[in-house]
């Protein structure tokens, strides 16, 4: 298994050089993906597909061709050989990457690499589970394969303009849609966004990605706050005071996202940058198996 | 500028504290900046409220401080000054006099005199009156001109004290001319008293106030040597009669090697009242006379020391030849040599006979002449008995002469005739001089090669004639004898006083010779002579004020009447004179001069040096300001919210503090593990395991002790990670799939020990049934600890391998378990392991053992002695277990010793060949 991975990290991070890309997040997306030991696995029910799935007596309706003539051959009745499902699910990414999620504190990665390491580790689970995978507003159709991880790593390089992110409108049934976002920007457009793509009927998980100084409030003193494009200012005399309207805030904006989730049927949790990308990754495979 | 106690030097910056009270406004408008912070959640914050007070004024607190730093800088710049000294006056607006005296008694507390000088100047200039500044002893000020006492600061920086005594009347005489009617005088005085200083202080009393400043030390002055029989006296003069005081003096000349040296030391006592103390110096009168310099010890004035003109300058010496005897060639002429020697120092006096006795010469030389009469030898005698020096040469008269009686106007008997080296009746040749001896006055004289004497005059061997040698030849006879004769001494040069019997009269160690036995001559120092007042004398070495001898630096004739009058001044700096052949010493203090402690007109104010001087306050307000200043810097950084990491800082020195006793367990460690042989054991982390290790290694442990000169201590165990390993000599490592993975830092350890000396036994504990190939758990542990260990190629552990004959033979080497081990393939070429040289590097042994016998299960021993496992089956299992325990023993051993044991391997060999 860690040997597909790391065929994957070298034709992924030598596509990723050449196009100028970004290999280090790859690589971490390529060990966080070997985190998640035992892959995607089918869906576990019959359907349509090539793997054996099991063998049944034949019932009424059964048609003459789904009977397996070797096995029945052995025994008085018929049996019907059966296939795993392989549904073609389509599992679409919304990766924030406003000015707000390039904040970073300390020494740790900025929310936006987070994402973009979360987003492509998940997407080469998804390629080796012959998932179709792609951006909600990217610029290439969904696919699989390692090229299209490439192509997604590629797709989520640039930054986008804004103080903070809104998912787009986007829709489909069949659809999974992973939003990784901080969730920090105006509030009735993302509800208004997940609404949309819920209401179309489309599958779905929030993860809110924060850095651990916005959830901790580490200050103190005359402060000036601003965004990260400047467009926003608060000052203050003395920040710590502030902390505990702040966290009073955060928690109403966690609880919005976990409410919105859970109108929707989707799932949701909150991660932070403090912690390793795995755990999240893991989350979101499994969020994504049961959900269908 | 004055308020009470404080001063300030430069009162005009005062004047910033007027801007204080805007600072205050201004502080009060600008509060600190705001840090300025990225944060995206701002979003949220928007609808919070401050719960401080918004005020925008900076805090109360912090004004305070920053209004106190400023008003520390601006009175710091002020220079303020405490308590400055009060020596003058600020009631009056007169000028002020300061007079230093500038003499000879200045000199051991100059210093001081300089600085109480500069604080009286700063005093004057703090108040703003003119000064003058001048030294009595120097020259005084062409215009009597009050000036800013600031100005004076440079002269008195160059004002040197002057080895004599002011002149007092010259000082009141251009006082009376120059100054105005009043002023105020500061007289900075050495407490010498003479009556044209008590003139001088009563016109300076009459008009203004006089001060007066006195040192405690009081003057001591070296009065010249009296010689009386061979001891010098020197009279030490005191200025304070109270007390008993003892001195030292010191005579200072050059040694016989020339060498300026102490020569001797006298103590001089002065009782209780008593003003005149003496020294005596009693030394041979040719160590006196050779004394250039007489001193009193520590006393650093020209006062105190007393200047020997030294030398035989103006010993008399009549030098008798018979003229007649060499009417052909002066150069022939015995007395030409003597008197071309001695004329550059001594004064010759006639050359007739003795009849010239009646000069009185210091010395008398006879140069191959015999005396004429009886009476002329009779008299000649009673001159030597009464202290003369009688110098004679040989000569084809004196040699003549010899074989005769005792002559008591020889040193020694002399045989007749003389011995001629070289020529040509001779066998031998001219003969060099022998080194002078020690108690020869010519010792110190060096003995140039070039000086050969070829005829001299031999004395009698006689008991005596060694003892009055004080010069000889190469061979042994003797070149001067001397003989004392009552007072006096006879000497006799066995050569003659020309160039026919040898080349000595004309080389310089001649000379030299001479002016060694005339330095003993004379009793004392030369007096002067009587036509001294009509001569011109030039200075030689001078004196300063502090009591060194310089050479002259003007170098400006002196008139003989000057010289006479003997008073140290400026037209006659103390010294040495020299005019001719004549030389005089001037000495700092006259002799007639009579120290006394100095008498001032009545309402004087007399006072010492130690008034307190100001105390400068700047320095400490600017550092109170600056100190002031960082505070605010870091209250600004407090509210400005930058966090202050004084709590980390604090953390650190705590951890600083703790470190040393991390430190002490090292040791405590270090110490533990080498006080005796202890062997160690691979903490693994399993409970168990590392519980059967250490039972396993006190078994075997308490085996070698048994059997072997090895007696272990206590097992240790050892963790890579934290310990050192280098201590022990063999680590026993049980390896199982709960080792934990180890750190770089800790296989680079693992590696050095292996690299330099040390062994590990590693125990897959799993009977080796995998063979390593087809791992068992352990096996793959030990695979992946060893993938990244520097370890050597292995074999199996073959009979031949000095291993199984380090204490015990054996033939295998089982535990609980029997099975393969490997070590070290000492044959094994070097595969990208270089520094597996094992033959030179490790003594042969072998860094690894590695196997899956278990053997610490074998070895291992309960806290009583009883055995923990049970191996194999009965009488068996227990040979078993005893083959385990030799094993570790030779395991032991093999790590100790080496290769020690190897040769027994070709003892089958060796015995072989005995037998046959």
């Amino acid at each position: 298994m860690s040997g597909v991975a790391s065929e994957r990290l070298g034709l992924s991070a030598r596509a990723a050089e050449a196009a100028g890309g970004l290999p280090h997040l790859i690589a971490e997306a390529a060990k966080a993906a070997a985190a998640v030991h035992h892959g995607y696995r089918g869906r576990r029910r019959q359907g349509a597909g090539d793997e054996f799935w099991q063998l049944r007596a034949a019932r009424d309706g059964d048609h003459f061709r789904q009977i397996d003539w070797r096995r029945s051959a052995r025994s008085e009745a018929p049996f019907v050989r059966e296939t795993e499902r392989k549904a073609a699910g389509t599992v679409l990414f919304w990766v924030d990457r406003s000015a707000s999620m390039a904040f970073r504190s300390g020494e740790r990665r900025a929310k936006a690499d987070r994402a973009r390491v979360i987003a492509l580790a998940l997407s080469m689970l998804l390629s080796r589970a012959d998932e179709l995978f792609g951006l909600v507003n990217g610029t290439a159709p969904p696919g699989t394969g390692p090229a299209r991880v490439e192509r997604l790593a590629a797709e989520l390089a640039p930054a986008e303009d804004g103080e903070y992110g809104v998912p787009p409108r986007a829709a489909g049934s069949r659809n999974a849609i992973v939003c990784l976002s901080d969730f920090l920007g105006p509030w009735n457009a993302i509800e208004d966004s997940v609404e949309f793509a819920s209401g179309a009927g489309a599958a779905g998980v929030l993860l809110q990605i924060l850095d651990p100084a916005e959830e901790a409030f580490p200050f103190r003193g005359r402060t000036e706050f601003r965004s990260m494009n400047g467009t926003l200012r608060f000052e203050t005399l003395a920040a710590k005071s502030l902390k505990a309207g702040y966290a009073a805030e955060l928690e109403k904006r966690k609880a919005a996202v976990a409410a919105l989730a859970r109108d929707a049927g989707w799932l949701s949790t909150v991660h932070g940058t403090g912690r390793p990308a795995s755990p999240a990754l893991l989350w979101l495979h499994e969020a994504l198996s049961r959900k269908r | 500028m004055e308020f009470g106690l404080i001063a300030f030097a430069s009162p005009i910056a005062l004047l910033g504290l007027l801007a204080l009270p805007f600072l205050w406004l201004l502080l009060r408008a600008v509060p600190p900046p705001a840090t300025k912070r990225l944060f995206p959640p701002v979003i949220l914050m928007l609808g919070l409220r401050d719960s401080e007070a918004t005020t925008s004024t900076s805090p109360l607190w912090l004004r305070i401080l920053r209004i106190a730093a400023v008003a520390a800088a601006v009175l710091g710049l002020a220079r303020p000054e405490l308590a400055p000294q009060g020596a003058v006056g600020a009631d009056s607006a007169n000028p002020i006099l300061v007079l230093v005296d500038g003499g000879w008694a200045d000199a051991p507390d100059w210093d001081d005199r300089a600085a109480k000088a500069a604080g009286i100047l700063d005093d004057a200039a703090r108040r703003q009156r003119p000064a003058l500044l001048a030294s009595l002893a120097a020259e005084m000020p062409e215009d009597g001109e009050f000036r800013d006492a600031a100005a004076w600061t440079a002269t008195l920086d160059e004002l040197r004290p002057l080895p004599w005594e002011a002149d007092f009347e010259g000082a009141a005489r251009w006082i009376r001319a120059n100054l105005p009617s009043a002023f105020e005088t500061h007289w900075i005085s050495d407490g010498l008293h003479s009556d044209a200083k008590l003139e001088l202080a009563n016109l300076l009393a009459r008009r203004g106030p006089l001060a007066v400043y006195e040192s405690g030390s009081p003057a001591l002055a070296l009065r010249r040597p009296e010689l009386e029989g061979g001891i010098a006296s020197l009279k030490v003069s005191r200025q304070h009669l109270s007390g008993e005081l003892a001195v030292a003096v010191d005579a200072f000349g050059p040694d016989p090697a020339g060498v300026e040296r102490r020569l001797d030391t006298a103590e001089a006592v002065f009782a209780d009242g008593e003003r005149n103390a003496a020294a005596e110096i009693g030394l041979p009168r040719e160590m006196l006379n050779r004394a250039t310099r007489f001193e009193i010890r520590g006393a650093d004035s020209a006062g105190s020391v007393v200047l020997a003109a030294g030398g035989v300058s103006a010993r008399k010496v009549a030098i008798i030849d018979d003229g007649g005897f060499a009417e052909g060639s002066e150069l022939l002429s015995p007395g030409h040599f003597l008197r071309r020697a001695l004329e550059p120092d001594a004064e010759l006096v006639g050359t007739a006979s003795a009849a010239d006795l009646l000069a009185n010469p210091d010395a008398v030389i006879l140069a191959d002449s015999v005396p004429n009469s009886d009476a002329d030898a009779a008299a000649l005698l009673d001159w030597v008995e009464s202290g003369g020096l009688l110098i004679r040469f040989a000569g084809p008269r004196l040699a003549a002469a010899a074989g005769g009686a005792d002559d008591p106007l020889l040193p020694v008997r002399l045989r007749s005739g003389g011995r001629s080296l070289g020529g040509a009746l001779s066998w031998e040749s001219p003969k060099g001089l022998a080194p002078f001896a020690e108690d020869s006055p010519f010792f110190g004289l060096a003995v140039p090669g070039e000086v050969l004497v070829r005829y001299q005059v031999l004395a009698e061997p006689g008991p005596d004639l060694e003892r009055r040698a004080i010069a000889e030849l190469e061979d042994g006879t003797p070149l001067a004898t001397s003989k004392p004769v009552g007072d006096g001494r006879v000497v006799l040069f066995h050569v003659s006083a020309e160039t026919e019997w040898s080349n000595l009269p004309i080389s310089g160690l001649f000379a030299d010779m001479l002016e060694r036995l005339l330095i003993a001559a004379a009793a004392g120092p030369a007096p002067l002579p009587p036509h001294a007042d009509q001569l011109v004398w030039t200075p030689e070495r001078q004196l300063t004020a502090f009591g060194e001898v310089v050479p002259s630096d003007t170098g400006k004739p002196v008139d003989g009447s000057v010289l006479a009058e003997g008073r140290a001044g400026p037209d006659l700096p103390p010294g040495v004179y020299r005019s001719g052949s004549y030389r005089a010493a001037v000495p700092a203090v006259p002799e007639d001069r009579e120290l006394r402690p100095a008498s001032w007109p009545d309402g004087t104010a007399v006072a010492g040096f130690d008034a307190q001087g100001a105390l400068p306050l700047a320095g400490i307000l600017l550092a109170l300001a600056l100190l002031l200043f960082s505070a605010d810097v870091l209250a600004t950084l407090r509210l400005g919210g930058h966090a202050l990491r004084l709590g980390a800082a604090a953390g650190a020195f705590a951890a600083a503090a703790i470190l040393p006793s991390a430190g002490d367990a090292d040791d405590a460690f270090a110490l533990a593990s080498t006080r005796e042989t202890v062997l160690a054991y691979m903490r693994t982390g399993d409970p168990e395991t590392d519980l059967v290790s250490e039972a396993g290694l006190r078994g075997l442990s308490a085996k070698l002790a048994e059997r072997t000169s090895v007696e272990p201590g206590p097992p240790v165990p050892v963790n890579p990670e934290s310990d050192e390993l280098a201590f022990f000599p063999l680590v026993y490592w049980p390896v199982t799939p709960a080792q934990p993975d180890l750190s770089e830092e800790a296989y680079e350890k693992i590696n050095a020990f292996l690299a330099n000396g040390g062994m590990i036994l590693f125990d897959t504990k799993d009977a080796d049934v995998g063979g390593f190939r087809f791992g068992t758990a352990n096996s793959d542990a030990l695979a992946k600890l060893g993938a990244r260990l520097n370890l050597p190629a292995l074999q199996t552990l073959s009979r031949g391998h000095v291993l199984s004959r380090s204490y015990y033979l054996l033939a295998d080497y089982p535990g609980r378990h029997t099975g393969e081990v490997w070590v070290a393939d000492p044959g094994a070429q070097d595969e990208g392991a270089p520094s597996w040289k094992l033959a030179a590097v490790n003594d042969g042994v072998t860094p690894v053992v590695v196997g899956g016998n278990d053997w610490a299960s074998a070895w291992a021993a309960e806290a009583d002695g009883s055995r923990m496992f049970p191996v194999g089956w009965g009488s068996a299992g227990e040979r078993q277990r005893e083959t385990a325990f030799r094993f570790g023993i030779n395991l032991v051993m093999h790590a100790l010793t080496g290769n020690y044991k190897s040769d027994q391997l070709h003892i089958d060999a060796i015995l072989e060949r005995l037998g046959s």
